[in-house]
Parts: structure tokens; C-alpha cells; sequence
């Protein structure tokens, strides 16, 4: 759940305040799921239903209620839940699988507390239709929000069946064992399956106020390595991800695009194009589509379209991208974006004057591509006048309702499903391909499935937003930060606030006029900044010659970075480690949403050839209490791995108005010959709520490999990517 | 032009008409209903099309149909024996080798290709081998451990 701070609050308040990137703030859905009793149990059937209502959602009022259950009016659900009369669980969430096993970690939610065996769960989710309103899976909210409620809403259909069963049994509530999908009575050795005490039953409840949960310690399926939901259809090919499905009659689309990014079509004559058999094609407004039985003859159709490209905008270059991002910069940012303007406190002027070294110096951060293996996909159905689309998206709801008003539908009259999804990493959040589908099918009067190609990927998806990030530090003799001033442009306010003990400070993010659209990716603009900031802070180590996990320790007194610091210190062996000209080692580390990471990296240098490899990369990661210690490990290891391409050579060319990088073969990412010796060690806070971890720890590696190149060679890189081209002296 | 084509795919001969400068890939997905093989790329740099022709690994979206007749096909779809999966594909199970998944059928079918011809890859092998699969979720350690796990099995060692 994300929610909006109503003021600016103080640098002390804020520190474990998680709050929206600017590109992920949207507006809660405006539509509510308005169900009554009988339209769950029809939905349903028999058994029963528990709902979580989301002003209960997070433990506490918002606002009044609108209505209640059994008062007829609507309700603000947040996740529902049924057990049918054979005992079987289903849960309906919003939240969508996109890979990072959330399918397996909310079921874990709910086993742990229904006390049920992981395989009686049955999540659906991210279909509008069935599941309560969502404002989308981003930001690391999956575990933190969705996980807890989950939590709680079976933990009181745990007690409405512990109910059934007195009632039934005849005997004191307290005597009864709920386990392993019975409820049990050990005086009478009675036992009722759940499926035995939900028959004949149509019972339909509301969570309200407070649910207690099971603690930490006394967790039995959370906290486990659970074993992937469904792995076995992933395995043999069966799992149907959008871009597998078919339905009959369908047809395959496909979408003509301008020469240029900031281009319109015009003279378009697909006379040739509408001549053959099975072809259909849309011309409306700036769209220009086509659809046939057949993707081969869609492709030929598409081919035989003539059009121009009338150009509307820049002829955009990233030539001269960091000036121009610098130039459009904005004052900083307030609180329109969600307060992640930055922060300020003391006097940096007095900070650089009290300070015995001063060290300035810029950053850039080029755009780079989500470039998910399963391409931006969609399959459209109009039927009586309802529009159905499956499609890959982070943010179905959205979806909808962008689907309702391009098509000028009542947002009831579509119905988005997201099937588990070939990956996202934020890139997944719009529907272009949804809509591009919905466009044909209507004018086909048949079902249209549009799969983009690699091309359109990198071409017309958005990107990770470039950066230029400015920063000046001050230290005492000892080695004491005394200021720091840090400007972001355009890249972003995630994280721009350090942790570290400074007593003058000023971290500001500033909008630019950006050339490329561009929006969410994993951790947003925390890359960025960690890798300025911990580049940045290895320098000023070097100023006074101490080692720079000392320096960071000396300067630091948050206890959760510090252990993760040390601990991942400990496993790679910093102590008495040394590096050479060829071989350099590298630490940094930071936190962002909630969760702490540190890496310590190896490089191998080729000084004759320039060429750089990270052999070896160890990350230390805290998310609070572990759920699933494997797909944790599982995600810190891809974080880290996605991370190295970024790091070392992932970036977006443009040039003419055009994308110059726009396929695998022009647009490297890391492949099994890149990727490190990877060693993780999972820090784990029982005493502390479980934090999302899909994101986080990617920002820790490229500042790493940087301080590592320049442990060993003496240069240090400020640009990501760093050595795209291989190392240059 | 659309022609006749006899197509043995996994094990079974499968006949259509269809134009022989058609990808396999497309005609996999299409016509035979074979969704396993995904497309990722369209220019054989990913390996998510990856499918075994005469039991090499080929990128389906740049083979035509037409040159894969009188060839043995075998995808992703013909690798378990009923609910026995093949041994690597148990291995990527137990090594939870893959996030979101998609690429999960090429890698297989990559890796079952290397194992038909080196019974006990080193992980040197398996990386040289592998190179041209892309995993974008970066569970590449895990894949190379899936591997190498069902080398073992397929050794008669440990399970």
C-alpha cells in the first residue's frame, strides 16, 4: 500500500519511512469491488468466505467506512478468501507473479496461519474481475503489506472454523488443535477436515480490527524454503505465460511504428495490405495495425503497408544527454513527488568550510532497457460489447482502466488477467500492448494477439531514466564527514538521503526534461544514487588513507548497515585481503526500501586488453525476518547479477531520433561468462516485520566493482556503465 | 508458398502445409501448439527458442521449417516420461534454477545437449556451453548447479 505523506517531516522521522518514487505514485484505484454476500458465494460457491476489508488493511481506520458486509453497500475489499465445502483454499489477491515468487511466499502467508498444507492453496491473482482492487505489485509492497493482510485474513477463517467445530463438536472452543487441515479435539479425539466443517455451510465474514498472527518463532511454513508453486509447469514447458495463449479464431497482430521515436505515420496506403486474404487492417489516428489468422502472413501484411514518417519533435541524440539533463533541471523537487525531493539539514557551506579536504565530482547514469525475456504481450476478446485482455502487466487495475477510457467503457465492462509473467523488473506497468491488441480485435470482430518484438522492446517500452549526479564532500583530518551536497538530475530521489553521520547535508533531486520516456526499474534511482554516493565515499577513504570499510564504519551508526557491512566483510575475507594491479577489491553497501545490502566484489583486470571480469561477488542482505531463505537468496543473487550489466556495460544509444541498441546483439546483458562467484549470506532479524527484497539488493554491486577497479588500478569510474568498451587508462 | 511438410516432433510425425521459409519456432507455436519454445528475440541471441534438431540445439526462430524435414525435433514438451521428469529437469526444480521462468525451456534443452555428449561437464563446459542462453532473471550459478546435479543422477550418483 502506498501512501502519500501529508508533510514534509523531519530527517529523524523519516529514516524507516518507505515512501513512493515519483514514477510509481498513482492514485489509489478509482473504482471499488462492490460485492455483497451473495455475489461472493455465487462467485464461490458453497463453504466459506472471509474478506479482509482494506480499511482494516493495514490494522487501522482511514477514513470512515463505506458500508459493511451483510449492509448491502459497497465495500472496500483488499483480498478475500474462500474454502470450499471439499476443503479446498483459494485466495484472491491483486498482486501478480512476474518471477519473483510471491505465487509461493503469500501461499507460505496463508498456510502458516490457516494451518494448511501449501498444496490445499489455490492463489488467483491479478484478474480485475475477481480479485479486490490493487494499485499494483511495485516498490517492494508484496511482503511488507499484501503478505500481512493475507496473514490476517486467515487467521480468522483459522478461528471462524475453530467456531464450526465447537459448534459442531459440542465442545469448549479453548480444547480444540487447529493443524494440517483439521481441527482437532485430542480429550475426544475428535477431528473434522476443514472441507467436513465448511459443507452445507454459506457463511460469508468481514475482518475487521486487529487479527493476531503467529509469531516469529513459532512459525512453521513461513520462514521455510518452500519449494516454487507450480515449478513442474515451468519445468515442461506447460505454464502458459500471455504470450502462449490462443483462443479459437484468434488472430495475430501486429503494429506498424514510425521511422523515429518522435515520429507520426502519414501518407499511409495499405491498399496492398487489405488485398490479402485474412488481413485486416486498422488505420485510426496515429495507429496503424494489422491482424491475420496466421503471425507469418501478419508480418508479410504489416511489410506491405507504405507510410512516411512525419517527424514532430527533437531529432533526440545522447550526445550531449548529461548537459541537456543538467540544463532542463529543475529546482528541486518537493513534495508534488511524493517528498523524495530530498533532504537538508545544517550548513553545507559551513560543512566545506570546516572541513580539512574537500572532494567534488560528477556522475552520469545512462538509460538502460528492462529488456524482460518475455516481450510486452497481450490477447484481446470483445464479447457483448465487455472487452477481456490477458496481458503481462505489474499493474492490472491500471491497466483496466486505461483500457476503459481509450475504448470510452465503463471500467466494469473489462476484465485484465495476468498470467504469471515472463518478467517485468518495473518495466511492466502500462498497457500499450493491451490496448494495441484491443484496437485490432475490436476492428477484427475476432480474438488478437499481439506479442511486441525484441525491436519494440528496446525501442518503445520506457527505460530506466538517465542521470547526472553532482556531489561535493568534506572530511576532517581523521576522516570525519562534515558536508555533503548531492544533486541529482533526472534519475531520481530513491535513497538520496545517506545514512551515514553527517552533521551538514543537503541531498536534492531535481526533474529534467527527458529525452527518452522513461519510468520505473528495479530499486529506481537507488542505483544510481548508492553508486554516486558509495563511489563517492571511497574516494574521500582514500583522501585519508583509511581502509574504506573502516572509513564507512566510522562514519555510521545505523546498526542495520553496519551488520550488513561487516557481515559480508566477513565472508569475502576484507581483513588482510589486499589488492593488486590486476586483481582489486571492492566494498559498498546501502538500504532502500526497507531492507539493508552490502557486496564486496573482485575484479580481474587485463591491463593489455583493458578487459574486466568480477569473479567473485559476496552480499550481505537484511529484509527483516526471512520467509523463504532460498528464493530470498534466489533474488539477491539476480539482483546482483542484473546489477553487473548496469554496472559494467548496459546502456541505451541514441542517435537521429533513433534507438541505436535496440536487440541483444547491440544491447549487451550479463550471460553465464559474466556472471561472478556469487556468495550470499542472509542476515536474519526475527524481531523485525519481513521487508519486499526483489529489489534492494541491486544497488550495492556496481559501486562495488567500481571501488574494486579502483583499489586496483588507482582510476576511478563515474559513469554507468563503466567499462562498457573494456577499461581504458 | 505453402507446401506439404513432414515434421518428427518428438517422436511423432506431424503433417501441414505451410510455407517452408516459416520459422520452426513459429510453426511450433502455432500449428503444432508447442508453446514451450518462446520467442525472446527473433535473431537466435537469446536461447529461449532453443529446441534440439538431430539432437543439437538450434534457435528455432531462425530455422526455417523447411530445412528441419526428415529431422528429429524435440522440444520441451517431449523431455518428461509422463510425470517423470527428465533428470535435469528435476535438477532446475531442486535448485530452484529460474525466477520467472521463460527462458526455463531453452536452457533445458541446452543443457540436456551438452549432457548427451559430455556425461560429467565441468562448470567451464557448462558456461561455454550455455553462453548463448540468456537468463534476464541472473540465475545463471543455479543453472550451472542444476546441470551438473543432473549429471550426477544421470551417473547413477546422488539424487
Amino acid at each position: 500500500m502506498i501512501t502519500h505523506p501529508k508533510r514534509q517531516r523531519g530527517l529523524a522521522e523519516r529514516a524507516d519511512y518507505i515512501e513512493p518514487e515519483r514514477y510509481e505514485l498513482f492514485a489509489e484505484p478509482k473504482y471499488h469491488f462492490a460485492l455483497d454476500r451473495r455475489d461472493f458465494l455465487r462467485i464461490a460457491g458453497g463453504g466459506i468466505v472471509i474478506c479482509l476489508l482494506a480499511a482494516d488493511a493495514d490494522g487501522q481506520q482511514r477514513g470512515p467506512r463505506r458500508g459493511g458486509f451483510g449492509g448491502g453497500g459497497p465495500t472496500e475489499l483488499s483480498a478475500w478468501l474462500h474454502i470450499d465445502e471439499a476443503g479446498q483454499v483459494t485466495v484472491y489477491t491483486g498482486k501478480a507473479e512476474v518471477g519473483q515468487n510471491i505465487r509461493t511466499s503469500l501461499s507460505q502467508a496463508v498456510a502458516e496461519e490457516l494451518r494448511v498444507p501449501m498444496a490445499s492453496i489455490k492463489l488467483v491473482m491479478a484478474d480485475t474481475s475477481l480479485v479486490p482492487p490493487d494499485s499494483g505489485t511495485f516498490g517492494s509492497r508484496t511482503t511488507p503489506d499484501m503478505a500481512a493482510r493475507l496473514r490476517r485474513m486467515a487467521a480468522a477463517a483459522r478461528e471462524t472454523l475453530l467456531d464450526l467445530a465447537a459448534e459442531q463438536a459440542k465442545v469448549e472452543r479453548t480444547s480444540l488443535v487447529a493443524a494440517d487441515g483439521r481441527v482437532t479435539h485430542p480429550p475426544s479425539e475428535k477431528s473434522f477436515t476443514y472441507g467436513e466443517l465448511t459443507k452445507g455451510q454459506k457463511l460469508a465474514k468481514a475482518v475487521s480490527g486487529e487479527v493476531a498472527t503467529t509469531p516469529v518463532e513459532k512459525w512453521k511454513v513461513l520462514g521455510t524454503s518452500a519449494p516454487k508453486v507450480d515449478a513442474a509447469a515451468f519445468v515442461t514447458g506447460r505454464h502458459q505465460y500471455t504470450s502462449d495463449l490462443k483462443l479459437p479464431g484468434m488472430l495475430y497482430g501486429k503494429v506498424l511504428r514510425p521511422a523515429t521515436l518522435r515520429g507520426t505515420l502519414t501518407s499511409v496506403d495499405a491498399s496492398a495490405a487489405k488485398a490479402m486474404p485474412g488481413v485486416v487492417v486498422v488505420h485510426d489516428g496515429p495507429f496503424v495495425g494489422v491482424a491475420a489468422p496466421d503471425e507469418f502472413v501478419a508480418e508479410k501484411g504489416l511489410a506491405a503497408i507504405k507510410a512516411a514518417t512525419v517527424i514532430t519533435g527533437d531529432e533526440i541524440s545522447d550526445t550531449t544527454l548529461y548537459e541537456d539533463l543538467k540544463r532542463t533541471g529543475s529546482s528541486p523537487v518537493t513534495s508534488r513527488f511524493g517528498g523524495r525531493g530530498g533532504d537538508s539539514q545544517g550548513s553545507v557551506d559551513e560543512g566545506l568550510a570546516a572541513a580539512e579536504h574537500k572532494h567534488e565530482a560528477k556522475y552520469t547514469i545512462a538509460y538502460i532497457a528492462h529488456a524482460p525475456l518475455e516481450p510486452r504481450a497481450a490477447v484481446a476478446q470483445w464479447q457483448d460489447g465487455k472487452l477481456t485482455v490477458w496481458t503481462g502487466t505489474q499493474a492490472p487495475f491500471r491497466v483496466r482502466d486505461n483500457l476503459a477510457r481509450a475504448f470510452d467503457l465503463a471500467p466494469d465492462k473489462v476484465r485484465v488477467i495476468v498470467p504469471d509473467t515472463g518478467s517485468g523488473y518495473g518495466g511492466k506497468h502500462t498497457n500499450e500492448a493491451a490496448t494495441e491488441a484491443a484496437r485490432l480485435a475490436k476492428a477484427a470482430g475476432k480474438p488478437v494477439k499481439l506479442v511486441w518484438t525484441r525491436q519494440e522492446e528496446f525501442t518503445w517500452a520506457y527505460f530506466r531514466p538517465a542521470g547526472l549526479i553532482e556531489v561535493n564532500a568534506g572530511i576532517t583530518k581523521d576522516g570525519l564527514l562534515t558536508a555533503w551536497d548531492f544533486h541529482n538530475y533526472n534519475s531520481g530521489g530513491s535513497s538520496i538521503r545517506p545514512l551515514y553521520d553527517i552533521p551538514n547535508l543537503r541531498a536534492q533531486s531535481h526533474n529534467s526534461r527527458a529525452p527518452l520516456a522513461q519510468g520505473s526499474y528495479r530499486a529506481l534511482a537507488a542505483t544510481a544514487n548508492h553508486f554516486a554516493r558509495e563511489s563517492h565515499i571511497d574516494d574521500l577513504a582514500a583522501v585519508v588513507k583509511i581502509d574504506p570499510l573502516a572509513f564507512r564504519l566510522k562514519n555510521l551508526k545505523d546498526e542495520r548497515l553496519r551488520a550488513v557491512l561487516e557481515a559480508a566483510a566477513k565472508q569475502f575475507g576484507w581483513e588482510g585481503a589486499q589488492s593488486t594491479e590486476t586483481r582489486g577489491i571492492g566494498i559498498a553497501g546501502g538500504s532502500e526500501k526497507g531492507s539493508y545490502v552490502a557486496t564486496c566484489a573482485e575484479v580481474a583486470i587485463d591491463r593489455a586488453s583493458g578487459k574486466v571480469r568480477v569473479v567473485r561477488a559476496v552480499t550481505a542482505f537484511e529484509c527483516g525476518a526471512i520467509v523463504n531463505p532460498d528464493h530470498l537468496m534466489n533474488q539477491v543473487e539476480g539482483c546482483v547479477v542484473m546489477g553487473l550489466g548496469g554496472a559494467l556495460f548496459e546502456a541505451i544509444h541514441f542517435d537521429g531520433g533513433k534507438i541505436s541498441t535496440d536487440g541483444f546483439s547491440s544491447y549487451r546483458v550479463p550471460r553465464f561468462r559474466d556472471a561472478p562467484q556469487l556468495e550470499t549470506v542472509l542476515v536474519n532479524r526475527p524481531d523485525l516485520p519481513s521487508a519486499g527484497a526483489g529489489e534492494t539488493p541491486i544497488v550495492a554491486i556496481a559501486p562495488a566493482i567500481g571501488n574494486a577497479i579502483f583499489a586496483a588500478t588507482g582510476i576511478r569510474l563515474r559513469s554507468l556503465p563503466m567499462v562498457p568498451e573494456g577499461l581504458k587508462s | 508458398m505453402a507446401s506439404a511438410i513432414e515434421l518428427s516432433v518428438n517422436g511423432a510425425m506431424r503433417r501441414l502445409e505451410t510455407d517452408p521459409e516459416r520459422s520452426l519456432l513459429g510453426v511450433l507455436r502455432n500449428e503444432l501448439d508447442l508453446t514451450g519454445a518462446k520467442y525472446g528475440c527473433g535473431e537466435g541471441e537469446c536461447g529461449a527458442c532453443t529446441v534440439l534438431l538431430d539432437g543439437k540445439p538450434i534457435r528455432s526462430c531462425i530455422t526455417a521449417v523447411g530445412d528441419c524435414a526428415g529431422k528429429q525435433i524435440r522440444t520441451i514438451e517431449g523431455l518428461a516420461s509422463g510425470d517423470k521428469l527428465h533428470p535435469l529437469q528435476q535438477a532446475f526444480v531442486d535448485c530452484d534454477a529460474m525466477q520467472c521462468g521463460y527462458c526455463t525451456p531453452g536452457m533445458i534443452l541446452s543443457g540436456v545437449a551438452l549432457l548427451e555428449k559430455n556425461a560429467d561437464p565441468q562448470p567451464e563446459d557448462i558456461i561455454h556451453h550455455m553462453n548463448g542462453n540468456i537468463c534476464r532473471c541472473g540465475t545463471y550459478q543455479r543453472i550451472v548447479e542444476a546441470v551438473k546435479k543432473a549429471a550426477t543422477v544421470q551417473k547413477g550418483g546422488v539424487r
